[in-house]
């Protein structure tokens, strides 16, 4: 929300790291959590006399990366370095591109809270991400270190048009834009492990005022909730200096995610002058036309694009569709549940209810179930086939996971008995000791309490391990209630 | 003849048959060195276990009937910034002290790889920056022609093993003049190849855009030799040209009949010394009776020159120089309060003042708001004077002169005054800055006894023109044969 009066102008800049094999520049690995400085050479290291080699890899997916966020592809791209001296910028400069970016304009269409809206992207370029400082955590350590495993590793940085004007925007962007790049596989897009980051630049204004107003950017932004509680403060206290009569100061901030408050890090005085100029060490890229095809041609669908299918096709909710589409693991998990003989909604059932809760719970990717839908599938049907009760499924599925695919649904459910009882018969004799053991609630029921009876049904659940089929339960239980 | 006089074309031949060996010849230069370096302190490093071990190398291969390498058993120096695995490489700065890297450069590793014998470092202007070796955190080199005098710069310490016989080849780099320069000053051919042609990789960037290796050598055959082994494509150095090398010794004895030579009317006169101007005058008489054809020409910006140079040259440094901050390698301040003061500290001590001057330099012209007047400028001055060149190949095959308005300098005479410095190297840094190949070769001595050098340019990777146009001149005056006795 923006402050009452005024507008929020929002524009981002998110950098995120590209899958690559190697890092851009050198052969090294880019791989997350090895060893400290395990994965350097000469050249990542920036000693005296090294070159850059510009990655194929690197340059393709980031052609990818600007393709999927609508971006017009530069016939010519060069790059230039950036100077600035940093204990974790080993060569005192990064390579990165300045006038000549190798993606320019471009647009996003985000689900926004007032409904769709779409978002300019300025530009996304390629550059190498630099190394990361460990500050010792031992009190009045006058050291650091630096951990050069990360410098070089391939950034595309995606810069946004100031088109935001909420935070609930900004968040939606960034969820969109991460989607984006995860569907096509540019980039892991995992804020803890560092594989996308964001700054925002946020400035207030009067509704209609021609002018935007002074901005300020927030960096140190480590989740998209944080994103959105930063932005919706720092407007706020823009707002409150600007009634006060006062004025904003262009200066960057970072998060203080704990306090839940911006801090300032450096004036507009004291902003680096980053004296651009092209690198010299490299020669300007060209773009082939043909080769931009074939990327634009081996695009997988976009997440939009399946919501839209999914909910007009398959019969979907809006939500369901837009729930299983915003990561591409899950669409391809819920198609290929649907490939197993699943009804649409069964397998968004599935997918929403049992899948993404233990992701959730455990932090796993959708990738870690993709191997098990058969026998996913398989527990789903059982339920819908009533040969297990829902609560079996979910004791199935829990099983599932642990076990290895040989393991056979069919024959744990035979073995474990866990066929659902159906047989009312079977179950007279669970119900009356049921009755038996809860007078309270029993007493209840007979007072007029109508939920008492599922706390029944529960209990005759509970004596069966779920297995009883608990209409019958229902049904046995009311008639032994009537019976005087 | 001893060993030290023989050219390198001549040792690898005599190496080659069994004439002598590598391990003789080796011997012979670690000897010269511990006689003359003394005096001429053309080397920072003398590697002699390591260039006794290659001779052993070479002389191993020759006796098991395999194949030698076209520098076998050539003893060769090393311009200091030139990185060598295992060397202390410290581009002639206090910054770098005790750095060894743990790479070749490509140029080396090439060099290496074709048989030669690597006797150590030589001295230079701290990271190339200077016309005199003046500006080396470990002192001056002399030149062995008269020990007062420098031997030129920035390679001066490699022009200067050559000359006097500690060396058969040496690298140097170039990058407004540093090879060409020095070999006229101490009466050698250097080439500066086409940007492009050799691989920086390993070469401690001064300013990229201009930086090229290039032989430094008694003899055009010996230049072309050493040039031959490093040139071509390197897959580590992306500028590097993915071209065909030709053979440049091919062509080398064809002459330089029916060869168009364009004479700069700008390269002469106003403050070209006599005795340098006379020399040359006379050289470009030979080269006429042997054939060539001299046609006046014009390269008007010329003049414009030396300031486009020293603003695109210094903004390259300013990047490239920002890694030596005191925290990775090098010496570190002692006693400094937070990060900005280690920079400081650190930088300040470690770089000599010329080095601090361009690295200001550099810093103010990339700054926002000068962009435009100082860099771009200098950017559309450079490609004036490509054009100039361009304009010219229409008419010449190549371009001779003067490599140096004047001749050796005494240490200290400039030392005092950036700007008369720099004007020495009017003649050379616009090669670099339209990335065309430059040769200087030697074209007699001034009255006072002082080699002058004949520049002569050529189109983009033509180096195979000039090397023939340099013999041709080189076969009719035999000045090469004429040696110091520092």
């Amino acid at each position: 929300m923006s402050p009452a009066g005024w507008e929020i102008v929002i524009g981002l800049e998110v950098h995120v790291q590209l899958k690559t094999r190697t890092k851009l520049f050198c052969g090294c690995p880019n791989k997350y959590g090895a060893d400290p400085n395990s994965l350097v050479c000469p050249i990542c290291l920036g000693m005296p006399g090294v070159l850059p080699v510009l990655n194929r890899q690197a340059f393709a997916l980031a052609v990818r990366a600007g393709l999927a966020l609508g971006c017009e592809v530069a016939a010519v791209t060069k790059f230039d370095r950036k100077n600035y001296f940093y204990p974790d910028l080993p060569k005192g400069y990064q390579i990165s591109q300045f006038d000549r970016p190798l993606n320019g304009k471009g647009s996003i269409e985000v689900e926004a809270p007032q409904g769709k809206k779409r978002i300019g992207i300025t530009r996304v370029h390629l550059e190498e991400d630099a190394g990361k400082l460990i500050h010792p955590e031992t009190e009045g350590a006058d050291y650091s270190f630096v951990d050069f495993n990360r410098s070089g590793v391939p950034l595309v940085e995606i810069v946004s048009e100031p088109d935001m004007r909420s935070p609930e925007e900004a968040y939606a962007y960034l969820t969109t834009v991460k989607s984006l790049l995860q569907y096509v596989d540019v980039s892991d897009c995992d804020m803890e492990k560092g594989s996308l980051r964001c700054d925002a630049n946020v400035s207030i204004r009067r509704p209609l005022a021609p002018e935007f107003g002074t901005k300020t950017e927030i960096k140190n932004l480590n989740s998209f909730k944080a994103v959105a509680k930063a932005l919706a403060y720092e407007a706020a206290r823009h707002a409150e200096i600007l009634e006060k009569g006062g004025r904003v100061e262009q200066v960057t901030l970072t998060w203080d995610a704990v306090a839940e408050k911006t801090n300032v890090l450096r004036s507009k005085e004291e902003a680096h002058d980053y004296r651009y100029f092209p690198e010299p060490d490299l020669v300007p890229v060209t773009a082939d036309p043909a080769f931009v095809a074939r990327i634009r041609e081996a695009l997988p669908e976009a997440p939009a694009a399946r919501r839209e299918r999914y909910a007009k096709e398959l019969g979907l909710t809006a939500y369901d569709a837009g729930v299983l589409t915003a990561d591409k693991e899950v669409a391809e998990l819920f198609d290929r549940l649907r490939a197993e003989g699943l009804a649409p909604k069964v397998a968004a059932n599935w997918v929403m209810k049992h899948v993404m809760a233990v992701m959730n719970e455990r932090h796993l990717p959708a990738t870690e179930f993709l191997g098990k839908a058969r026998r996913i599938a398989e527990a789903a049907k059982k339920v819908e086939a009533k040969e297990i009760t829902g609560q079996t499924g979910a004791e199935v599925f829990a099983w599932i996971l642990t076990t290895p695919e040989t393991a056979s649904v069919e024959e744990h459910v035979r073995k474990q008995g866990l066929a659902q009882v159906s047989d009312a018969g079977a179950l007279e004799e669970i119900v009356r000791g049921v009755i038996a053991k809860n007078p309270k609630i029993v007493a209840d029921f007979q007072g007029g309490k109508a939920a008492a009876m599922q706390a029944l049904v529960g209990q005759v659940m509970r004596e069966t391990k779920g297995k009883a089929n608990a209409t019958v339960a229902r049904e046995v239980l009311e008639r032994q209630l009537a019976a005087p | 003849m001893s060993f030290t006089e023989l050219t390198a074309s001549g040792i690898r031949d005599g190496v080659a048959s069994g004439a002598f060996s590598a391990a003789e010849v080796a011997e012979a230069h670690l000897a010269r060195i511990r006689d003359v370096d003394g005096r001429v302190k053309a080397f920072l490093h003398v590697d002699e276990a390591g260039a006794r071990n290659a001779a052993a190398a070479v002389d191993a291969k020759r006796r098991a009937g395999e194949p030698l390498g076209p520098l076998a058993g050539v003893p060769l120096a090393v311009k200091d910034n030139m990185c060598q695995r295992g060397i202390p490489t410290t581009a002639g700065s206090r910054i770098l002290k005790g750095f060894v890297p743990p790479y070749d450069a490509t140029a080396v590793l090439r060099a290496l790889a074709a048989g030669a014998v690597p006797l150590g470092h030589t001295n230079l202007d701290e990271f190339a920056m200077g016309s005199s070796t003046e500006n080396s955190a470990w002192g001056p080199s002399r030149n062995p022609w008269d020990l007062e005098r420098t031997p030129g710069g920035s390679s001066g310490g490699s022009a200067a093993a050559v000359a006097a016989g500690m060396a058969a080849v040496a690298f140097g780099s170039d990058t407004g003049g540093s090879i060409r320069q020095p070999a006229a000053l101490t009466g050698l051919a250097g080439m500066k190849p086409t940007w492009g042609r050799v691989s920086r990789y390993g070469l401690i960037a001064f300013a990229s855009s201009l930086d090229q290796i290039g032989p430094l050598a008694r003899t055009v055959r010996d230049a072309a030799l050493l040039l031959q082994a490093i040139a071509g494509h390197d897959s580590l150095d992306s500028t590097s040209a993915p071209r065909e090398v030709p053979d440049f010794t091919a062509d080398l004895e064809k002459g330089v009949k029916g060869l168009r030579l364009g004479v700069p009317h700008e390269y002469f006169g106003k403050g070209t010394d006599p005795g340098v101007e006379f020399a040359v005058r006379e050289a470009l008489k030979v080269l006429a009776a042997a054939g060539a054809q001299l046609v006046e020409i014009s390269l008007p910006h010329t003049e414009f020159g030396i300031p486009a140079y020293y603003v695109v040259a210094p903004c390259e440094a300013s990047s490239n120089l920002a890694r030596f901050d005191g925290v990775r390698y090098g010496p570190r301040a002692k006693n400094f309060e937070g990060l900005l003061d280690l920079y400081r500290k650190s930088r300040t001590e470690g770089f000599g003042e010329e080095v601090r001057r361009r690295i200001m330099l550099g810093t103010f012209a990339l700054s926002s708001g000068y962009y435009d007047a100082y860099y771009k400028k200098a950017l559309q001055v450079r490609r004036l004077i490509k054009q100039d060149f361009d304009d010219a190949w229409k008419k010449v095959d190549a371009i001779v002169g003067p490599t140096s308005p004047i001749p050796a300098f005494k240490i200290g005479e400039k030392a005092a005054d950036p700007l008369a410095m720099y004007q020495c190297d009017v003649l050379t840094v616009t090669a670099p800055l339209a990335g065309i190949p430059g040769l200087s070769v030697p074209c007699g001595f001034t009255p006072g006894g002082l080699p002058v050098g004949l520049q002569i340019l050529g189109r983009d990777f033509d180096e195979a023109t000039l090397l023939r146009a340099g013999r041709a001149y080189e076969r009719e005056c035999e000045w090469w044969k004429r040696r110091p006795a520092p």
